[in-house]
C-alpha cells in the first residue's frame, strides 16, 4: 500500500481493509468513506462519454465522440486549448480539472433508453464515472439523465432538442447546453413572416414520439400566432421509410408550407420525398410551396444532398460562425481531425469544459456542488454569444442560428449558411411555460 | 378520387420494392429450404453498388486553387472528376448523373458474384442443419456484412440522386383529364419491377432451366435421381435471387438515400410479405407484396387514421395476422413446405 | 435432491456455484491491470446475465421442447417490466408485488397471443407472434405514450402516488426498489489483495429467482408433460391421429414461457426502475432466438451461456476504445503498436457488432450444437487426455485442488 497514484478502487480497497470492511451497504458504490458517489481520490478523474456508435446516429456519434477527446486533451493542457482561451470564465489552467487529470471511458447507446443506461450503468459502477455526458436523441437523455439523478452523479446532455428534457423530465443532476423545440419555434417564427408573409398554410408531419410531438406543438404554437392556419398534423411511424403516402395528400390540403418535425434518417428521406413530389415547384394560394425543417443537422443534410438547398430550419451553432469562442473551436478541430465540427461536436465539447470550469469554480466534484456552480452560471466565449445556465430548469439560455440550405456549396462541409442569429432575449422563456409544465427538478443527489 | 388513385400508385410503388426483395427471398426460402436472414444485406449491397459507382465515377484528382481558401484559412484544394477531365465537363458530366443507372450493369456481375460465394462457401453446408441454424449463420453474415458497409461508408444516408431527365415529376392523369402529378423516378421503379418480376417468371416457366429448377423445388430427391446435377442449378438460382434483391436496391437509392441499416429495416417486412404470400408461391410473393404496398399506403391516409389512429404504424401486421388466420398457407402456399 | 435424479442436480449445482460466486467468477483480473477491462462483475452486467438467463431459459421450454419458434417474445417481456413500473408508482417501491404482477400480465398476455398464434405452425407461428410482438412495439412506442411514455420510457417521477410508500423522500429523491427495506441497488464491495469484489443485493435477488426458475426448467424438461411437449416437436401429426389435441400442451408451454419473459421483465424493472418500448422490439425478441440458439437449443444450461455470450460482448466489447488498445499495447515499439491497434480497431468500440457477427458466424459453423456442444468437446478431450496420461494429466489441469 505504499504506491498512492493508483485509481480510486485502490483507496477504496485501502479503506475497506482499513476496517470499514462491515460498513453498511451503501449506493452504487462501497466506499461508505466517499462523500459522493466516485469521488476521485487518487491523481486522475474519469469522465464517462455515452455515445450512439451502433445505429442510425453513429456517425454523430463518433463526431461527439471527437469533440470529447479534443475536450480532454484541452483540459490537459494538450493542444492549443481552444475554446478555454475564449471562456469567459479563467478557471481551468489545463493542468485537468482540479489538478487531477483527466481520463475517459466510452460506451454505446446504440439510441436505445435501455442500452444507453446499461453503458452509462457499467460507467458508474465500473470505472467510477464521475460525470456522464453525450447521446443523440431525447429519449435516450432523459433516461441517462434519470439513471444519473439516482446515482448521484452529474449528466450534461449531449445532443437533445425535447422540450421534456428541460421540462417536465428536468432533474437536479442534468444539465442542457443544446437549444429546444420551443426556441426552434421561436427563432424561426419572425424570419418565416419576413419571408413567407403572415398569411399562409402550414400542413406538419411528425415523426410519432414524444420529441417529435414537442416540437410541433412548439412550432405550430409560434407560426399560429404569426396569423399562420395549421390546415392538418399527420404523425408519421418512427420506423416508415418511404414518406411517398404521406406527402401525397399535402399535394391537395391547400397548405402552402410543409413542417417536417423529423430528424435523421426520417428527416432525410421525407425531405427527399417532399421534393421528388414536386412540392417546391408548386405555387399554391398563388404563393410559391415552401417546406421548412426546424431542427437541421449538418451531418444529416448532407444525405440529403440536393435537396436542402433553399430550405430554412434552425440549429444550435454552426462552424461558419465568426466569433472568437466558434473560430478557436473549429480550428483545433480542424487541426486535429481534417474537417469542421457538427453541432453535436460544439455542444459535446463545451459542455465537457462547462462541466470541468464548474468543478474548479466549486472547488469540489461533489454533484451538488457542481450543480450549485452551474446553476445561474453566465459566461461567454463558447460560441452563441452570452449564455446563462438558468437554475429553474437546467437549460441553457443562448442565441439560435436560423439556417438555410446553401444554394453553392463550397465543399462538403458547407452546405449550411446562417440566415440569422436570434438574440437569445426572443427565445427566452418563463420556467413554468406550459409546454415545460408538470416537471420537478426535485433536490441534487450526491450518491453516497 | 385522386387522392385514392395516388395512394394507389404510392402503394403499387411501395408494393414494387416489397415483391422484388420477397421474389428473391422466397426463391431462396421457399424452394431451397433456407430462412435467409441475410436477404436484407443483399438489398443493401445492391444499393450501396450504386454508391460505390457514384464515388468511382467522381473519383477526382486535385490542385491548389490559390486564391480560394478552405474553412481553415488554408489554399484550397479544388477536385475535378477524372471522368470530367477525360470525356469533357458536359459527356462526363451526365456519365455521372446516370450513374444510379449505370450502376444496374455494375451491379449484375458483382450480386451474381456475392450470391455464387455466399451458397457456395457458407449456405450449401446448412441445407440440411435446422433452421435455427440457419437463422443464427445468416444474421451472423448480415450483422458482418452490415457493418464492413459501415466501416467504409459511415452510418449517414448517402444521397444517391436519379438522372436529371429522371428527376422531376409527370402528369400520369393528363389523358384522363385528371391531376396526378408523380415523380418520374418512381414511375420507373415500378416498370423496373414489373419488367424483372416478369422476367424471372418466363425464365422459370419457358426455359428448360427453369422448368429443372421448378421441377427440383417440388421434389429435389427424384430430380437428383434423374441424373440432374439440382445442386449447381440451385446455386445459380441463389445468384439470381442474389441479383433480384441487389437490383432493387440499385434502382431504390434515389427514393430513399441508402445507409448501412435499410436491410435490416427491410428484413421483418420481407419475411412478412413471403409468409403472407404462403411459402414456397412465387405469384403470392409478388401478389402479397403489392397488396401490403398498397394497404399500408392506404392505411396512412389521413381520413383512416382519424378513425383509427395508429392503423399505419400496424398495417401490415394486422393484414399478416387475418390472411394466416384465415387462410392457413397464406395467399397461395404450398402444402408442408415450412409448416413443421 | 429435490427430486431430480444425480445428473440433474449436479448441473443445478454447478449452476448455483456459479451464479453465487459470479462476483469472484467475473472479476479475474486485478483492478489495476489493463485485463480488468475484461472484467464483468459489476452489478449491473451481473444482473444482466442472470435475468437474460432467466428469459433465454423460459423460451427454451417453448423452443427447445416444441420446436415452436416465437419471434415476438419480447412482447412478454416489456410487459412484464410495464406492469412492474406501474405498480412502482402506484402502490409502492417493493420488489414482490411488481413482480408477481409482471408474472401475471405476462402469462395472461402469452395466452392471448398463444391461443390466436398456435392455431399455426411453423413458419406461419413464427409470423403471427411476430407480427403481435412488432404491433406491441409499434402502439406502445406511439399510440400509446399515455401509458408507456413512448420514446423516453416509463419512469418513475416525484409525483407518483405510491399508496403503499412515499412519493418522494425526505431529501427529495425518488424512492429506491427494495425488497422489504433492502435496498435492490446497495453493494457491498470486498477488497481482497489487488482484486475487488461487488455483492449486489439486487443480483443475489435475481440469481436466487434464476435459480428457482433454472430448478422448474428441469423439472418441466423431466415431467410428462415435457415428455409429451418432446412428441409434438418429433410428429405432431402421429400424435394428433393417436386423438390427442396436443393444443392445450403447446399453449401450456407457451404461456409458462411467456411467464418467464414477464419474470424477467419484471426484475429487470426491479433492478433499475425504467421500461423502454425498445425492449418488444423485433430485434429484442431475435436476440432472445440468437441466446438460445447460440448456447444450445434444447439443452438446460444452453439458453443461459448463450445470454451471458451475448451480454458480454454488448457491454464489454463496446467500452474499448483505441485510448484503452493504446495502453495495451503501450509495450510495443511505436509501430507496431499503431499497426496492432489499427488491425484491432475495426472490432472493438463501434465495431462490436462486427465482432459479435463473427462469432454468431464460427460457433454455429464449428459447434453446430451451440455452446454447449463446445464444452461437450472440451470434456471429451480432456477425458482422453486423462485417459492416456493416467491422474497425471488430472493433477496438472486443477492445481486448485
Amino acid at each position: 500500500m505504499s504506491n498512492f497514484d493508483a485509481s480510486r478502487r485502490r483507496v477504496l480497497k485501502t479503506g475497506a481493509i482499513a476496517g470499514a470492511g462491515v460498513a453498511l451497504p451503501t449506493i452504487f458504490t462501497a466506499s461508505s468513506a466517499a462523500a459522493f458517489t466516485n469521488e476521485p481520490t487518487g491523481g486522475s478523474v474519469t469522465l464517462g462519454f455515452n455515445v450512439p456508435q451502433t445505429g442510425p446516429y453513429a456517425d454523430e456519434g463518433a463526431d461527439e465522440l471527437r469533440a470529447y477527446e479534443l475536450a480532454v486533451e484541452h483540459l490537459n493542457g494538450g493542444g492549443d486549448g481552444g475554446m478555454m482561451n475564449t471562456f469567459s470564465s479563467k478557471a481551468l489552467q489545463g493542468n485537468g480539472i482540479l489538478g487531477k487529470k483527466v481520463e475517459y471511458v466510452t460506451g454505446d447507446t446504440q439510441t436505445k433508453s435501455d442500452a444507453a443506461r446499461a453503458s452509462a450503468k457499467s460507467m458508474i459502477e465500473k470505472d467510477g464515472a464521475v460525470m456522464i455526458t453525450g447521446g443523440s436523441s431525447s429519449g435516450v437523455a432523459i433516461a441517462v439523465q434519470g439513471l444519473c439523478q439516482e446515482a448521484g452523479v452529474i449528466f450534461m446532455a449531449g445532443l437533445t432538442h425535447s422540450n421534456d428534457t428541460t421540462g417536465k423530465d428536468k432533474k437536479a443532476n442534468g444539465f442542457r447546453h443544446f437549444f429546444n423545440g420551443y426556441m426552434s419555434g421561436a427563432a424561426l417564427a419572425p424570419v418565416l413572416k419576413n419571408l413567407y408573409g403572415t398569411d399562409r398554410v402550414a400542413y406538419h408531419l411528425t415523426a410519432d414520439y414524444t420529441w417529435g410531438w414537442t416540437q410541433e406543438e412548439s412550432i405550430a404554437a409560434a407560426t399560429e400566432a404569426l396569423g399562420w392556419q395549421t390546415v392538418n398534423k399527420v404523425r408519421t411511424p418512427l420506423a416508415a421509410t418511404d414518406f411517398s403516402s404521406y406527402i401525397a395528400p399535402v399535394l391537395n390540403s391547400g397548405a402552402d408550407v410543409l413542417v417536417l418535425n423529423h430528424y435523421g434518417g426520417n428527416m432525410v428521406n421525407s425531405l427527399t420525398n417532399a421534393v421528388q413530389f414536386g412540392l417546391r415547384e408548386k405555387v399554391v394560394n398563388g404563393k410559391n410551396f415552401e417546406i421548412v425543417v426546424p431542427l437541421y443537422s449538418r451531418l444529416m443534410a448532407k444525405g440529403a444532398g440536393e435537396n436542402v438547398k433553399g430550405i430554412h430550419g434552425s440549429t444550435n451553432w454552426h462552424w461558419t460562425l465568426q466569433d472568437e469562442g466558434s473560430k478557436a473551436f473549429v480550428k483545433s478541430f480542424g487541426t486535429k481531425y481534417g474537417f469542421p465540427p457538427s453541432q453535436a461536436a460544439h455542444t459535446c465539447y463545451v459542455q465537457t469544459l462547462l462541466y470541468a470550469d464548474a468543478v474548479e469554480r466549486a472547488g469540489s466534484f461533489n454533484p451538488c456542488a457542481v450543480a450549485e456552480a452551474l446553476e445561474g452560471f453566465e459566461f461567454d466565449g463558447m460560441g452563441n454569444g452570452p449564455t446563462l445556465y438558468r437554475a429553474e430548469d437546467h437549460q441553457c439560455f443562448k442565441d439560435v442560428l436560423v439556417v438555410r440550405g446553401k444554394e453553392n456549396p463550397t465543399s462538403e462541409f458547407d452546405l449550411l449558411e446562417v440566415v440569422e442569429v436570434t438574440p437569445r432575449a426572443q427565445v427566452e422563456y418563463a420556467p413554468d411555460h406550459p409546454m415545460f409544465a408538470g416537471g420537478n427538478l426535485g433536490s441534487c443527489n450526491p450518491g453516497a | 378520387m385522386d387522392a385514392i388513385l395516388l395512394q394507389i400508385l404510392n402503394g403499387l410503388d411501395k408494393g414494387s420494392a416489397y415483391a422484388l426483395i420477397a421474389l428473391g427471398l422466397t426463391l431462396i426460402f421457399g424452394t431451397l429450404g433456407v430462412v435467409n436472414f441475410a436477404h436484407g444485406a443483399l438489398f443493401m449491397i445492391g444499393a450501396f453498388c450504386a454508391v460505390t459507382l457514384q464515388r468511382i465515377l467522381n473519383l477526382s484528382f486535385e490542385f491548389v486553387d490559390e486564391t480560394q481558401t478552405d474553412f481553415l484559412g488554408n489554399p484550397l484544394k479544388v477536385k475535378t472528376p477524372y471522368v470530367e477531365a477525360w470525356f469533357g465537363p458536359d459527356i462526363g458530366g451526365s456519365i455521372i448523373d446516370w450513374a444510379v443507372p449505370l450502376a444496374i450493369l455494375f451491379a449484375i456481375p458483382i450480386m451474381i458474384g456475392v450470391g455464387y460465394v455466399m451458397e457456395r462457401g457458407l449456405i450449401k453446408h446448412f441445407y440440411k442443419r435446422p433452421h435455427a441454424d440457419q437463422i443464427l449463420v445468416t444474421f451472423g453474415l448480415a450483422i458482418v456484412l452490415q457493418e464492413v458497409v459501415k466501416y467504409f461508408y459511415g452510418a449517414n444516408p448517402i444521397q444517391t440522386p436519379a438522372p436529371d431527365t429522371l428527376n422531376g415529376v409527370v402528369n400520369l392523369g393528363a389523358a384522363i383529364g385528371m391531376d396526378i402529378v408523380y415523380p418520374v423516378w418512381r414511375v420507373v421503379y415500378f416498370f423496373f419491377a414489373v419488367l424483372i418480376i416478369g422476367g424471372i417468371f418466363c425464365f422459370l416457366q419457358f426455359t428448360t432451366f427453369g422448368m429443372v429448377v421448378r421441377a427440383g423445388m417440388a421434389d429435389r430427391e427424384t430430380v437428383g435421381l434423374l441424373g440432374i446435377n439440382i445442386d449447381r442449378r440451385f446455386t445459380i438460382m441463389f445468384g439470381i435471387a442474389a441479383a433480384v434483391a441487389g437490383l432493387a436496391g440499385v434502382m431504390y437509392t434515389p427514393i430513399n438515400s441508402p445507409n448501412y441499416h435499410m436491410g435490416m429495416d427491410f428484413l421483418v417486412l420481407s419475411f412478412v410479405v413471403v409468409v403472407v404470400g404462403g411459402m414456397g408461391s412465387l405469384p403470392g410473393a409478388v401478389l402479397a407484396g403489392f397488396l401490403l404496398g398498397v394497404l399500408e399506403s392506404f392505411a396512412s391516409m389521413n381520413e383512416v387514421k382519424s378513425l383509427l389512429p395508429g392503423i399505419d404504424q400496424i398495417i401490415i401486421y394486422v393484414v399478416a395476422i387475418i390472411i394466416l388466420l384465415t387462410r392457413p398457407r397464406g395467399l397461395m402456399g404450398r402444402k408442408g413446405v415450412m409448416e413443421e | 435432491m429435490f427430486g431430480l435424479d444425480k445428473k440433474d442436480t449436479s448441473k443445478l449445482i454447478i449452476v448455483a456455484c456459479l451464479a453465487l460466486l459470479a462476483p469472484f467468477i467475473l472479476n479475474p483480473f486485478p483492478t489495476d491491470s489493463a485485463l480488468a477491462q475484461f472484467n464483468a462483475g459489476y452489478p449491473d452486467l451481473m444482473q444482466r446475465f442472470v435475468i437474460f438467463g432467466i428469459f433465454a431459459i423460459g423460451f427454451n421450454i417453448l423452443f427447445g421442447l416444441t420446436g415452436y419458434l416465437s419471434f415476438g417474445h419480447a412482447a412478454f417481456l416489456g410487459v412484464g417490466s410495464y406492469s412492474a413500473v406501474w405498480m412502482f408508482k402506484l402502490i409502492g417501491m417493493n420488489v414482490i408485488p411488481a413482480i408477481v404482477l409482471s408474472v401475471i400480465v405476462a402469462g395472461l398476455f402469452a395466452l392471448l397471443i398463444g391461443f390466436v398464434s398456435l392455431r399455426r405452425s411453423g413458419i406461419y407461428f413464427s409470423i403471427l407472434t411476430l407480427a403481435f410482438a412488432q404491433m406491441s412495439f409499434n402502439l406502445a412506442y406511439s399510440v400509446l405514450t399515455p401509458i408507456t411514455n413512448g420514446e423516453t420510457g416509463l419512469q418513475l417521477t416525484l409525483e407518483d402516488p405510491r399508496i403503499l410508500g412515499v412519493s418522494a423522500t425526505a431529501d427529495g429523491s425518488i424512492p429506491v426498489t427494495n425488497l422489504f427495506g433492502l435496498e435492490m441497488r446497495s453493494t457491498f464491495e470486498l477488497a481482497l489483495g489487488p482484486w475487488a469484489f461487488q455483492f449486489n443485493a439486487g443480483y443475489y435477488l435475481c440469481a436466487l429467482i434464476m435459480l428457482a426458475a433454472f430448478y422448474l426448467a428441469i423439472r418441466i424438461f423431466r415431467s410428462p408433460f415435457g415428455m409429451m411437449l418432446r412428441a409434438v416437436k418429433s410428429n405432431q401429426q402421429r400424435m394428433n391421429y393417436t386423438g390427442l389435441n396436443t393444443r392445450p400442451y403447446t399453449l401450456a408451454a407457451f404461456v409458462i414461457s411467456g411467464m418467464y419473459a414477464g419474470l424477467a421483465g419484471g426484475l429487470m424493472a426491479s433492478m433499475d426502475p425504467l421500461a423502454g418500448a425498445e425492449r418488444m422490439q423485433w430485434t429484442a425478441s431475435g436476440e432472445v432466438v440468437l441466446m438460445t440458439i447460440l448456447g444450445g437449443a434444447g439443452t438446460l444450461i444452453g439458453p443461459v451461456l448463450g445470454a451471458g455470450f451475448i451480454k458480454y460482448f454488448e457491454n464489454i466489447f463496446s467500452k474499448i476504445n483505441d485510448n484503452v488498445l493504446h495502453t495495451w499495447f503501450s509495450f510495443l515499439p511505436d509501430g507496431m503498436e499503431d499497426a496492432v491497434v489499427f488491425i484491432i480497431h475495426p472490432f472493438i468500440g463501434k465495431g462490436w457488432h462486427l465482432t459479435l457477427g463473427i462469432l454468431f458466424m464460427l460457433v454455429v459453423i464449428f459447434l453446430p450444437g451451440g455452446l454447449v456442444e463446445g464444452g461437450q468437446r472440451i470434456k471429451g478431450w480432456l477425458s482422453r487426455r486423462k485417459a492416456k496420461d493416467g491422474g497425471k494429466a488430472a493433477g496438472e489441469t486443477n492445481p486448485a485442488e
